[in-house]
């Protein structure tokens, strides 16, 4: 918390669904943590983020004042501001986010304040999340907390760890919001109190800070979506359709991607199944049959790999190992070996196609 | 061998008919497209007119008769989607029950017509007139009427169709009329003849809003804060237009038909140089009339206002007319228990109205005529004398009085249980 001002918000942003339990232990306890401190505080989910559905990106905050003024004004807001850090819990969303709630795939790091502290849990290194983080035109810190996405249910709690060690980390990177006495004083209080210190700790050492200045990062080619006034609005809640055969251009559903469909084409007997049961169109017909696949607007649900009556020809693969959106059909056409080639080594680099999609 | 017979359009005509009657008469000449019904007591005669002259050749239409009520709202809505001028309508619960589909029609701004035939809310299951079932989308975004007589009904339902389908005002609208006492009682009506409608109503156009193959649209997607506010904008901009739009109907009422209402808003009788003044919805209008004769006979400078035009509000209308009367009772014949002064819905609004004026006549609210009570001329008198009294002993805030009920007007128990202290 800077001088200036007596409130701080910890924005937790995170998979629907998989990942709600865990968000919501996050913000809660660093709140409890602050009660502690003589500070006032609450949480936030943003609340247009709810009904959630699975993997799409949600928020919750944890917003924390020196009085209740401060606090009031935050907690009547969608999204509270002065965001001192940003807990990142899958490194995927570092490619955006897009909730149900906005328009347009926004940067992960929209929100952060200058100064602020971009946390992600990933077992990637500063330089390849640059890659897809966009730049700011402060500077700013990229914190990473060593570890694997921690995936649940909505009725599930992947006690694993995760979220006590993600707090420690928020105490150290932003230098007393909370302290990490304070963390470990009120796990203390519940049960599993020491294994929940051991965790506390293990964040707040294990956790690596790098300051990223003004322009360093990805272009940022975020453009906020034109909000026309009432009079400009067509009447009778009437919004002009997609036309066939194209996407709507304001809703992608990519970021809610955490896997990939792949096809390997040579193996396609274009029965026209996956073009069928994709739920958002995403597949498209090539003139020798086979059905390319549109990534801008696939959110990974899996349905297509679930339905292809052939072993292998459509696998999940971990998103992270992809560059680009852009359609890989034209890989195949110019060059089957090639395609081939290219498939096979982004499956091995991902550590073998995913066989837990669709169904959670 | 066939003959092609050329008949010359009917001519206007009088018949005896009950307030369903007239409405089904005006759905005949609007040539109205789609139908949905689900049977009620009493809206429900409007069904059986409607279905006997479609089955006598006198109509074209579709009448489709649906498994319930929130069916047959949501049936209307959709044929006024795809450009079909379109009916519905219902009572009491039944009203109720398709609230949901209510609400949509208005914020899809598709301007379908309605008929309530005003029935007293379950429990107990009572067949007569309350106006709170119709009340219940007076904040939607729904046009409201209250008609006083079948000739009104059926003037009316040309002018809610014209209204609601103007393009600056795209609402629907709901036509109230009193359980029994108009829905079941036959009136001298002037039937329009056939050549005068269409000129009246011109064709209904929904523009590029309608749902059609060719013009594909998205209606009502999932909105969330960052629009619904302008599109509830836009519907209180047509409801503000509204007021304009009814005007120029009523006199365009008058050119085409040769008749209709002096003020399109309210119904005012003898209240030129009055004093005291009672206002009433729907029926009551003509006890009200009645009464105001007597008094007037006995000396007395009493007036009656019917307010016709519920939504919108006629605001200016009363602002100008109460101006220079000292007392004025206001008849409700719903309840909403707990308001102002224990008053109903109509007596809320009049005393909203008024607030801002610099000199407010003492308002007086009753509560009469529920679950399909007569309210009689008597009962009037006694409210009329009321309200000289609270004006004489300048008691301008008087708690509401239920006329016409049996027992005392507080319960002599409360005072005991008030004496001992705790509650009984």
């Amino acid at each position: 918390m800077s001088d200036e001002t007596s409130v701080g918000a910890v924005d937790v942003t995170y998979r629907g669904i998989f990942q709600k339990n865990l968000a919501g232990v996050i913000t809660k306890e660093l709140v409890k943590a602050a009660r502690r401190e003589d500070k006032v505080g609450g949480t936030v989910q943003r609340y247009g983020d709810s009904p959630e559905r699975n993997g799409i990106p949600a928020k919750q905050f944890a917003v924390i004042a020196d009085d209740m003024d401060s606090l009031r004004v935050e907690m009547t807001k969608y999204e509270p501001e002065n965001v001192v850090v940003v807990c990142v819990m899958d490194d995927t969303l570092t490619k955006g986010v897009e909730s149900w709630a906005w328009y347009g795939v926004r940067p992960i790091n929209l929100n952060l304040a200058p100064g602020g502290t971009l946390l992600v849990i990933s077992r990637r290194s500063p330089e390849e999340l640059l890659h897809w983080i966009p730049r700011r035109t402060y500077d700013w810190n990229l914190a990473i907390l060593p570890g694997e996405p921690s995936f649940g249910g909505l009725w599930v709690y992947n006690d694993d760890g995760t979220d006590y060690r993600t707090m420690g980390a928020v105490a150290r990177v932003t230098g007393g919001l909370v302290s990490l006495d304070s963390l470990i004083a009120e796990a203390g209080s519940g049960k599993d109190g020491d294994l929940r210190a051991a965790q506390l700790r293990e964040g707040y050492e294990s956790v690596t800070m790098h300051p990223v200045g003004a322009g360093v990062g990805a272009e940022d080619t975020y453009v906020p979506v034109e909000m026309p006034g009432w009079t400009q609005m067509r009447e009778g809640l009437v919004v002009p359709a997609v036309e066939v055969g194209k996407n709507n251009t304001l809703f992608m559903k990519y970021t809610t991607r955490t896997t990939r469909p792949l096809v390997k084409f040579d193996a396609c007997v274009k029965c026209q199944i996956c073009y069928t049961v994709c739920p958002d169109e995403c597949f498209i017909p090539t003139p020798e049959g086979h059905y390319d696949i549109n990534y801008q607007h696939c959110c990974g649900c899996g349905i297509c790999a679930q339905s292809c009556p052939v072993s292998g020809c459509i696998e999940m693969v971990d998103e992270t190992v992809f560059e680009s959106n852009e359609p890989l059909h034209s890989v195949f056409e110019s060059d089957p070996a090639a395609y081939e080639e290219l498939r096979a080594e982004k499956v091995a680099q991902a550590g073998g196609a995913n066989p837990h999609y669709g169904i959670y | 061998m066939t003959t092609t017979q050329e008949t010359a359009p009917a001519p206007e005509r009088e018949e005896i008919i009950t307030g369903c009657d007239a409405v089904a008469q005006a759905l005949r000449l609007l040539d109205v497209d789609v139908l949905a019904g689900y049977p009620i007591r009493p809206y429900d005669s409007v069904m059986t007119a409607v279905s006997k002259m479609i089955a006598n050749g006198q109509m074209d239409a579709e009448f489709i008769v649906a498994e319930s009520e929130h069916s047959q709202f949501e049936i209307g809505k959709h044929a006024s989607l795809v450009g079909a001028r379109a009916f519905i309508g219902s009572s009491g619960v039944g009203w109720m029950y398709g609230m949901e589909a209510l609400v949509v029609t208005a914020s899809l701004r598709l301007p379908v017509v309605a008929l309530v035939g005003n029935r007293a809310l379950d429990d107990p299951g009572a067949f007569g007139v309350e106006h709170n079932d119709a009340m219940m989308v007076r904040d939607t975004g729904w046009l409201l009427y209250w008609v006083e007589s079948a000739q009104e009904a059926l003037d009316t339902t040309l002018i809610a169709y014209r209204v609601a389908e103007d393009k600056r005002v795209m609402l629907p609208c709901a036509l109230s009329m009193d359980g029994a006492f108009l829905t079941h009682s036959q009136h001298m009506v002037r039937v329009p003849g056939e050549d005068t409608v269409g000129e009246f109503v011109p064709p209904y156009d929904l523009g590029d809003r309608r749902f059609h193959p060719d013009n594909p649209v998205s209606i009502a997607p999932q909105f969330n804060e960052d629009w619904v506010m302008e599109a509830r904008r836009q519907a209180d901009a047509g409801m503000r237009r509204a007021r304009a739009v009814i005007t120029e109907a009523t006199a365009d009422f008058h050119r085409i038909f040769g008749r209709g209402p002096a003020d399109p808003f309210v119904d005012t009788y003898r209240m030129e140089d009055a004093e005291y003044a009672l206002i009433g919805m729907g029926t009551v209008g003509m006890v009200g009339k009645v009464a105001v004769d007597r008094m007037r006979a006995a000396g007395k400078k009493v007036g009656f206002v019917r307010v016709k035009w519920f939504r919108p509000f006629p605001q200016p209308e009363l602002r100008a007319l109460l101006r220079g009367v000292k007392g004025v009772g206001v008849v409700d014949r719903d309840y909403s228990f707990g308001s102002n002064s224990y008053g109903g819905v109509l007596y809320t609004e009049i005393a909203a109205a008024l607030y801002p004026e610099a000199r407010r006549p003492v308002l007086v609210p009753f509560i009469a005529g529920l679950g399909g009570r007569e309210v009689s001329v008597d009962n009037l008198l006694q409210m009329e004398e009321t309200v000289e009294r609270a004006t004489a002993d300048g008691v301008a805030d008087l708690t509401c009085q239920w006329i016409g009920v049996r027992g005392p007007d507080e319960d002599p128990r409360d005072e005991a249980a008030t004496a001992e202290g705790g509650a009984r």
